[in-house]
């Protein structure tokens, strides 16, 4: 019932000092519009308006009424009008969003991988033209456009300020544009959907005068998309010296290696936590 | 009054000369001093009459930087130049031996005739990443009355002149505007992962240690941290991995990290908690470093250690090579990480020896073991 404590706490003063004078505010404001608060009585008082980020005090003349410039009431939410002569009276009104301006819009994760489950998810939230949050229903698109997939649309109602969806990647690596509509409000984002862990890592090596010298086949995820360039190989070389490892970067869908062993020696191959085939090569002649 | 103040001074002067001549004298054997380069306290060296004197005038003149005087105590049969000789201690290219000074050393006589002796020495090198010790075998030759120092020949890498082109990847990073509103156009950190964590008890007090993994598909700077939990889930202590870690990590990169509580026993832990943070970098794929030729061995102090090549395969100078090693027991789990400092440059298409070591209480479970090169360059890591 008492929307804060500062209402209760002047209605509680003003029972206490019986008014004199009434205050009639408006059933409804929209934030940035003109209002007007009227009054009933006769003589001087002074008014004060106390709301979210904002305050004003004025001497007013009872029985007229009180303008409220637009710049008084920009912020959404519960505003307490008090009018004060020989004792005070109040009142609350609430200011609602104007019409929605812009969207926040939150797409999680920038980077996702292909072909998992529900691992896309957008967050929309309509805002006016003074930051105001809109709590009315609103309903906001959102679409879902990559280059090799057909476009996604999906139509949600924003519930108290909020409209959200989750979806799964698509199959093909590439930049994916995700748009959030509201009219003739659109925002855009883009996700990034990279290739999984490296699937059937496959080695070839042969002997040279410096040792030997080994490459992947390309390096593809088990979609057949090509892992970016920079990601890790390790490949492993034992012989009887010992081990060797090198640690190379795929560069253009291959990695590829120099590994310095003479005598006869098994190579592999792993990336991350996926190992790949065995090779053996025979020794220098 | 007028004349006792400068008795006093002078007299104070005088004492102070002689008690410094007396320490100079006598107190470099596994001293630690420091000494400005070039001082005119050279020509009080005492004449090398024993390998021992020998080898306190050596180290001396090394730790005050008197090139002259110290390679005037090398044999002349030593097969090693001025310059190189030189660079074996000062070092080159920006490596970690550049930054080192000579802190003290222990000599270990190993035998000694008429003629010759052999020494072994602990040399303790202070360095911006914390102590770093070798171990030499030092030979001794008496030439008339004085003992002299053959120095071998010492191994200094060269490169050719040579264009190696680079194309490998390299990261840039844009950091978003401020006014982006709630971060909402940012880029997401990159998404690493502990893939194994234990933790032991050892003397100096409790270990946790395992590997991350960088699963994302842009390089991560990772840092791990480690909190102790008591049976109450108050901590006990919390701290991270410091450099036992290779921070930057590429696109499915494994590395070991090692969190040390000095002094905790593990027998009032609990729980361990433990947080990987990972940010975005810029990084370059370049340089790639192999590590050739890796295997357990003994030392000549009959240590267990790791030991192998570094391999250049770049064409840039690593200043500062730092090698961190997982060890693992039958079962595939890491039972023990371990790091250490190379103090030689690596070139270009060059390599270097590296070397850790391995507790003996580990080194007999030891089945496998997986290497990994952090590097710091003059112009960034």
């Amino acid at each position: 019932m008492w929307r804060s404590p500062i209402s209760l706490v002047i209605s509680l003063v003003c029972v206490a000092l019986c008014p004199a004078q009434e205050l009639r505010v408006p059933a409804s404001v929209t934030a940035g519009d003109d209002a007007s608060i009227s009054t009933t009585g006769s003589g001087k008082a002074t008014f004060y308006l106390l709301g979210p980020g904002a305050s004003r005090k004025s001497d007013v003349n009872l029985g007229e009424e009180i303008r409220l410039p637009g710049k008084d009431v920009q912020h959404a939410g519960e505003y307490v009008a008090v009018l004060c002569s020989s004792t005070c009276d109040s009142a609350t009104f609430y200011v609602s969003a104007a019409k929605p301006m812009t969207l926040a819009f939150v797409v999680h994760p920038s980077r996702v991988p292909v072909a998992e489950n529900e691992a896309v998810s957008g967050v929309a939230f309509p805002f006016d033209q003074y930051d105001n949050l809109v709590l009315a229903p609103e309903t906001i698109s959102f679409q879902l456009a990559s280059k090799n997939a057909p476009a996604i649309s999906k139509a949600t109602r924003t519930e108290d300020g909020v409209a959200w969806f989750r979806t799964a990647s698509g199959k093909s690596a590439g930049p994916v544009q995700i748009t959030a509509s509201l009219g003739d409000i659109t925002e855009k984002r883009a996700l990034q959907q990279v290739a999984s862990d490296p699937c059937n890592l496959r080695i070839k090596g042969e002997r040279t005068a410096k040792g030997i010298v080994v490459e992947t086949d390309p390096v593809h995820d088990c979609a057949g998309n090509v892992v970016p360039d920079g990601t890790i190989i390790t490949f492993t070389a034992s012989d009887a010296t010992g081990k060797s490892t090198v640690d190379a970067p795929v560069k253009a869908g291959i990695a590829k290696a120099q590994i310095d062993a003479s005598g006869p020696a098994v190579i592999t191959v792993a990336s991350g936590i996926v190992m790949g085939n065995e090779l053996r090569i025979g020794g220098q002649q | 009054m007028r004349i006792t103040l400068p008795i006093i001074l002078v007299a104070a002067t005088v004492g102070l000369m002689g008690i410094g001549l007396t320490r100079f004298g006598r107190a470099h054997v596994g001293g630690t001093i420091s000494v400005e380069e070039d001082s005119s306290f050279a020509a009080l060296t005492p004449k090398p009459t024993t390998p021992e004197l020998a080898l306190t005038n050596l180290m001396t003149a090394v730790q005050r930087r008197d090139w002259d005087q110290a390679y005037a105590a090398l044999s002349e049969s030593s097969d090693i130049d001025k310059q190189a000789f030189i660079e074996d201690w000062k070092g080159s290219n920006g490596s970690l031996r550049a930054y080192s000074v000579l802190e003290g050393y222990e000599p270990h006589p190993l035998h000694i005739t008429d003629d010759n002796a052999e020494i072994r020495v602990h040399i303790r090198f202070a360095s911006p990443v914390g102590p770093i010790e070798d171990v030499r075998d030092i030979h001794f030759v008496r030439e008339g009355d004085t003992w002299k120092a053959v120095w071998p020949k010492v191994h200094i890498a060269t490169v050719p002149a040579q264009v190696v082109p680079v194309t490998y990847l390299k990261w840039d990073l844009v950091t978003g505007s401020s006014a982006d509103l709630w971060g909402q156009k940012n880029v997401d950190s990159p998404h690493v992962r502990i893939t194994s964590m234990t933790a032991v008890n050892t003397a100096e007090g409790a270990v946790v240690m395992g590997e991350v993994v960088n699963e994302d598909t842009i390089p991560a700077f990772v840092n791990v941290n480690a909190t102790l939990l008591d049976a109450a889930g108050n901590s006990i202590d919390e701290e991270t991995s410091f450099d036992k870690i290779d921070h930057v990590l590429l696109p499915k990169q494994v590395t070991p990290y090692r969190v040390d509580f000095p002094n905790v026993d593990l027998k009032r832990v609990k729980s361990v908690r433990m947080d990987e943070h990972a940010t975005l970098v810029p990084a370059s794929a370049d340089p790639v470093i192999g590590v050739m030729n890796q295997k357990v061995e003994s030392d000549v102090q009959g240590k267990a250690v790791l030991e192998g090549d570094l391999m250049n395969e770049s064409g840039d100078i690593v200043n500062i090579p730092h090698v961190i090693a997982s060890f693992y027991d039958s079962n595939g789990k890491v039972i023990w990480v371990s790091d250490g400092y190379v103090d030689r440059a690596l070139l270009p298409q060059s390599s270097e020896p590296f070397a850790v070591e391995i507790p003996r209480s580990v080194a007999s479970r030891v089945q496998n073991f997986h290497v990994v090169v952090n590097h710091y360059n003059m112009e960034g890591s």
